[in-house]
């Protein structure tokens, strides 16, 4: 399947066409272009995943395929970077997602962003997240993964900072940077003593045999962990990072300053996912350390009722949909969490977790294109600015709706079906996080339809000196496509392709935990209804029965002050001052003086290069016969 | 001698002779072609005929052979880097095609081509040799024409400085090499590599001073310190074509030489020219940045900085094993695209203004934006900075010191490669940073020159990134 390198190549030709040429190229070009080259990918992308998932099973399972791989640095006789495609099941499934909301975010840019300057720089980067994105989930080994990662991380960075004249921008964009780097810090030194140990990057190979890590790592323990947990918890930093996990999830609400159909593509579907893709696609490894994934599945659940409740009381719609995709993606690390790899039943929460990823990614996409759609009418990110928008904006609000049933988990919308086969993972495991998980999403079902009562229905605000309209078709398509994904996609035999084994698994619903969830989720509804169907007075007043934890939450629970407050106060003060002294007189000091010492040398030596060839044959001489007399004195 | 053997010669000597008919046939053309059609072709047909040799004679094969009892040695190896030399050699002419074919030079064009053809016949022999009269014909044959070349410039009196200044140190060190060859015929009986491997015992003075004699040779050749003080002096005097093609070719036959004759010859007693070489590194190194960041004229600036180049590669050759040789022979290349690309540079400014001193590059950005960058990749890939080639061959040629266990040497050729960031940035300082209010008028090179320069550009970008070619040299490597 070596053909599969186009759906890496095209990008990256569109990302060097795009960008080089830049303002030489009319918008309209630039637009058409970049969406053609992601038309293509899409396509191959689904041909390859119908070729893999039509070939024969080889004992139960689809055998992983690496369709490239080139050797492209070797450190080691055992340890070399390599750069290639592996194809199993689930990066082929990312590669279906990754291209599908994509291209939807391609075709909705030509008409979000038509008329902004840099509109063919933004295809650009476009291009190069997508190449980098696609490249991430098809790596045959972690370096590549790592490299990659980076690079998503670069183009998340241009994306965010792409209206860089704003200042929000530009510092929202350097946040998340530097966070996302900060994590990968951890990342990095996973994969040194993860690679120090195993003696490979390779995922085949250290998937293939778990076991050899506990067995090399046997002797080496560090605080009471053994090397392996310690190794695969930095691993999980990364990733906890790149998917905003708490307390790790600061940059990803100021992220929302860029441009939203990036928010719906990188801050949502794709980027966002990463490091639970990166849990999955080590799990083999994290099984034989079970202590990090009972603190994953911690992490997990702590994440996603704090998003949750911060959600609840946010008036910024975009970072609303913010704190909903931590949520969410906290949801998928928990079904990772509890997951085993021993039987398909304990590993029911991986394959939960995928099918999350995959519906999710699908009706946040359209969740966040929606409310391009709307801020686009309505020239304002806040609640205030909205109300009454159904009349105005039938497309937008019909698929909004879907998004908002299929996230609360309302049959037959997609969420419905994965968030049902996490409860129903979380419960087997423990019952403690089934019913913490359970009220999480209920709180997700009354955040969401607070949302959406309060763009749609509510009161209208003063629209008079401008009637919002439906947006253009280049935008309206794409929410219809993704509003008949999110219905139908529940309905996919998920279980068939994607499992923890390999082997096939029929989806079967557990009814206690579904009727258990609809019914808390008709309760969020029902509550967000009676509260915020019509203007009133009821919302003001909750809010002020308990004002600390209204405040609080507003605040997102003052998590942003106390990393202010250690930044500032207690790292550059107590630590950064210091070294930044010793860097300037002791360190600055001493290369000085190397530099002093080498142009005073320099200076007294000149007189050697005299111009004499006289001169020279004696030096030449001279120097021959001393070396010579030295090497017999040692020797 | 056998017979029988004729056919062989034609089948394993093939780069020699094809290169020695192709200059024969330059020659004819020289002498009896009429001189407009000359001036028209000439340039063109030598640039053919090379790439012609190339393409059926240098393409390496599999396997290795010997000729004449073990004299002459051909390995892939050996055709992959007669084979880098030519990619060498035809970026030079492709660079000197304006100069040749001015006015001034014309007359004298095919002696340019045919002189350079000659030594680089020499060369070739130099590299396939397995005996020390090999080596050593090979060695004139590489250095006396080249006397004559950096003498090219009739009009110039520094020209005809730097080519008697060659002449009479090349003669000095061929010298002091046929001493130590004769030296060595006297303890050991033979001059075949091979033998003397077996044969020599290592120990006695006679051996050592042998040894350092035929060190000094090849030394003055590799511009080693202390029998560097030529380079300079020839490097500013002679025409810029010339001064590149010593920098780089003339080196990195040299160089591959060296490693050969230090493997093949010496191999039983490593630690004595381990010790010799080490010292010879670090002061190659040092003294060649100390000097280099003294110089205002370009040339000589970029003789000091290839002295210091000249050392980085011989770390290759201390680290004695396969590894080194690859990391050598890579570095040679990356070495040759750099190093042309500055003198690309170098040679379209002087072609068209005469001027070489780096205080007339101040605001080059300017007005030729083109070759700044250019000249600016160059600097930045011979300082090693990443991505661009000359990080990696500096990478892999140090890892191959590493793993040998020459700690301390690596640390100090890394302080040095500090040293020289310094002095190549202000290269690029000067063509970007300084203010100038009369910089160099735009220079519009030939079509050539911009060919030659845009495959050197290709090959600092691309080198590096592209792991096949190292893979590909570390595979020819494999049992040296």
């Amino acid at each position: 399947m070596e053909y599969t390198v186009i759906i890496l190549l095209l990008p990256m030709a569109m990302f060097l066409l795009l960008g080089l040429l830049d303002s030489k190229l009319s918008p309209r070009m630039a637009g058409i272009l970049g969406t053609l080259g992601m038309i293509v990918c899409t396509a191959v992308a689904y041909t390859t995943a119908y070729q893999y998932f039509t070939q024969p099973r080889i004992d139960g399972e689809f055998p992983p395929v690496t369709a490239i791989n080139i050797e492209w640095l070797r450190f080691t006789d055992f340890l070399h970077i390599d750069l290639g495609i592996y194809l199993d099941p689930i990066s082929v499934m990312m590669l279906v997602v990754i291209t599908t909301v994509s291209l939807m975010v391609h075709i909705y840019s030509l008409g979000y962003m038509h008329g902004e300057i840099g509109f063919q720089r933004y295809y650009a980067f476009l291009s190069l997240f997508s190449m980098s994105m696609l490249g991430l989930v098809v790596a045959t080994n972690i370096f590549q993964m790592y490299i990659f990662w980076e690079l998503v991380g670069v183009s998340s960075y241009l994306l965010i900072g792409f209206y860089y004249t704003k200042p929000e921008a530009v510092s929202a964009s350097k946040k998340a940077f530097i966070v996302t780097r900060f994590a990968d810090l951890g990342f990095l030194i996973g994969i040194l003593i993860l690679s120090f140990y195993t003696k490979t990057f390779d995922f085949a190979t250290l998937t293939a045999a778990p076991g050899t890590i506990i067995t090399e790592t046997a002797g080496a323990s560090f605080l009471g962990c053994s090397v392996a947990a310690w190794a695969l918890a930095l691993i999980f930093m990364g990733g906890a990072g790149k998917s905003a996990m708490f307390p790790l999830h600061i940059w990803l609400p100021d992220a929302m300053e860029g441009p939203t159909p990036v928010s719906a593509l990188i801050h949502a579907a794709t980027m966002v996912v990463a490091g639970v893709y990166l849990v999955a696609r080590l799990f083999p490894l994290f099984c034989v350390t079970p202590e990090v994934l009972d603190f994953i599945t911690v992490v997990g659940a702590v994440t996603a009722l704090y998003a949750a409740i911060v959600a609840c009381v946010q008036s910024d719609i975009k970072r609303v949909l913010a704190f909903s995709t931590i949520s969410q993606i906290a949801f998928m690390m928990v079904a990772l969490g509890v997951a085993r790899d021993t039987d398909l039943h304990a590993g029911l929460g991986y394959m939960a977790s995928m099918f999350h990823l995959f519906t999710h990614a699908m009706f946040k996409a359209l969740l966040f294109l929606g409310a391009g759609a709307i801020i686009h009418a309505v020239h304002s990110n806040e609640m205030t600015a909205m109300g009454g928008l159904r009349k105005y904006m039938p497309i937008t609000h019909i698929t909004f709706l879907i998004a908002c049933l299929a996230i609360a988990g309302i049959p037959p919308f997609s969420g419905f079906f994965s968030k049902d086969e996490i409860l129903t993972a979380v419960m087997n495991k423990s019952l403690f996080w089934g019913i913490w998980m359970t009220v999480v999403a209920g709180l997700t079902a009354f955040y969401m339809f607070r949302l959406y009562y309060r763009i749609f229905w509510w009161n209208k605000p003063d629209y008079s000196h401008h009637t919002p309209h439906e947006a253009p078709l280049t935008m309206t398509i794409p929410l219809i496509i993704l509003a008949a994904i999110t219905c139908v996609a529940g309905f996919i035999p998920f279980g068939e392709f994607v499992s923890v084994n390999g082997q096939p698994y029929h989806i079967h619903l557990d009814p206690t935990v579904a009727t258990t969830s609809i019914i808390i989720a008709l309760i969020g509804i029902s509550l967000a209804t009676w509260l915020f169907l019509k203007e009133n007075k009821k919302p003001g007043a909750m809010a002020d029965s308990m004002r600390t934890l209204y405040t609080a939450a507003y605040h997102r629970f003052y998590i942003d002050e106390i990393y202010q407050f250690v930044t500032h106060k207690i790292i550059f003060a107590l630590i950064c001052r210091p070294i930044a002294w010793f860097d300037r007189h002791i360190i600055d000091g001493t290369m000085n003086m190397l530099a002093n010492v080498t142009q005073g040398v320099s200076a007294r030596i000149k007189g050697l290069q005299s111009g004499y060839i006289q001169s020279y044959a004696w030096i030449f001489l001279a120097g021959a016969l001393v070396i010579a007399i030295i090497t017999m004195c040692c020797f | 001698m056998d017979l029988s053997q004729y056919p062989l010669i034609w089948e394993y000597m093939q780069p020699e002779l094809l290169l020695l008919a192709a200059t024969v046939l330059l020659f004819f053309i020289d002498l009896f072609a009429p001189s407009r059609f000359l001036d028209k072709w000439f340039s063109a047909i030598a640039c053919v005929l090379l790439v012609a040799v190339t393409a059926i004679s240098c393409i390496p094969g599999t396997e290795s052979h010997t000729l004449f009892g073990g004299m002459f040695v051909t390995t892939p190896m050996t055709t992959m880097v007669k084979m880098i030399l030519n990619i060498g050699t035809l970026l030079i002419l492709l660079q000197a095609h304006e100069w040749i074919n001015s006015e001034a030079c014309k007359i004298r064009r095919g002696e340019f081509y045919e002189l350079l053809f000659f030594t680089l016949f020499g060369m070739y022999l130099m590299i396939s040799s397995g005996h020390f009269l090999i080596f050593f014909i090979g060695l004139e044959t590489a250095s006396l024409p080249i006397a004559a070349l950096v003498a090219f410039n009739k009009q110039g009196g520094e020209s005809y400085e730097s080519g008697a200044k060659y002449l009479f140190t090349a003669v000095f060190s061929s010298a002091l090499f046929l001493m130590g060859i004769s030296f060595m015929y006297a303890i050991s009986g033979t001059l075949y590599f091979d033998d003397i491997a077996t044969v020599a015992s290592a120990n006695t003075a006679l051996f050592i001073v042998a040894l350092t004699f035929i060190i000094s040779g090849i030394g003055f050749k590799l511009s080693l310190v202390p029998f560097h003080l030529w380079t300079a002096d020839v490097y500013q005097g002679g025409p810029t074509a010339v001064t590149s093609y010593l920098s780089v070719i003339s080196k990195g036959a040299a160089a591959f030489a060296f490693l050969w004759v230090l493997f093949k010859t010496f191999s039983p007693s490593p630690e004595i020219w381990q010790g010799i070489l080490y010292a010879l590194i670090v002061l190659t190194i040092t003294l060649g940045n100390l000097f280099a960041i003294r110089q205002k004229n370009l040339k000589r600036f970029l003789a000091f900085s290839s002295i210091s180049q000249a050392g980085y590669i011989m770390l290759g050759i201390m680290a004695g094993s396969a590894q080194g040789m690859t990391a050598l022979v890579y570095y040679v290349l990356v070495y040759i695209f750099s190093n042309l690309a500055a003198f690309g540079v170098i040679a379209a400014i002087e072609n068209k203004t005469g001027k070489v001193s780096m205080d007339d590059y101040d605001g080059l950005y300017r007005t030729n934006p083109k070759l700044s960058l250019t000249m600016m990749l160059a600097m930045f890939s011979l300082a090693g900075i990443p991505p661009f080639a000359g990080f990696f061959s500096k990478f892999f040629i140090f890892t191959s010191a590493v793993h040998a266990g020459y700690y301390i040497l690596v640390l100090i050729a890394l302080l040095n490669t500090i040293i020289s960031l310094y002095y190549y940035l202000l290269v690029v300082k000067a063509m970007f940073i300084n203010p100038n209010d009369n910089p160099i008028a735009a220079v519009k090179s030939d079509t050539s020159a911009r060919i030659g320069l845009v495959i050197c550009v290709a090959g600092i970008l691309l080198l590096g990134i592209v792991s096949a070619v190292y893979g590909y040299l570390s595979g020819m490597s494999f049992g040296m």
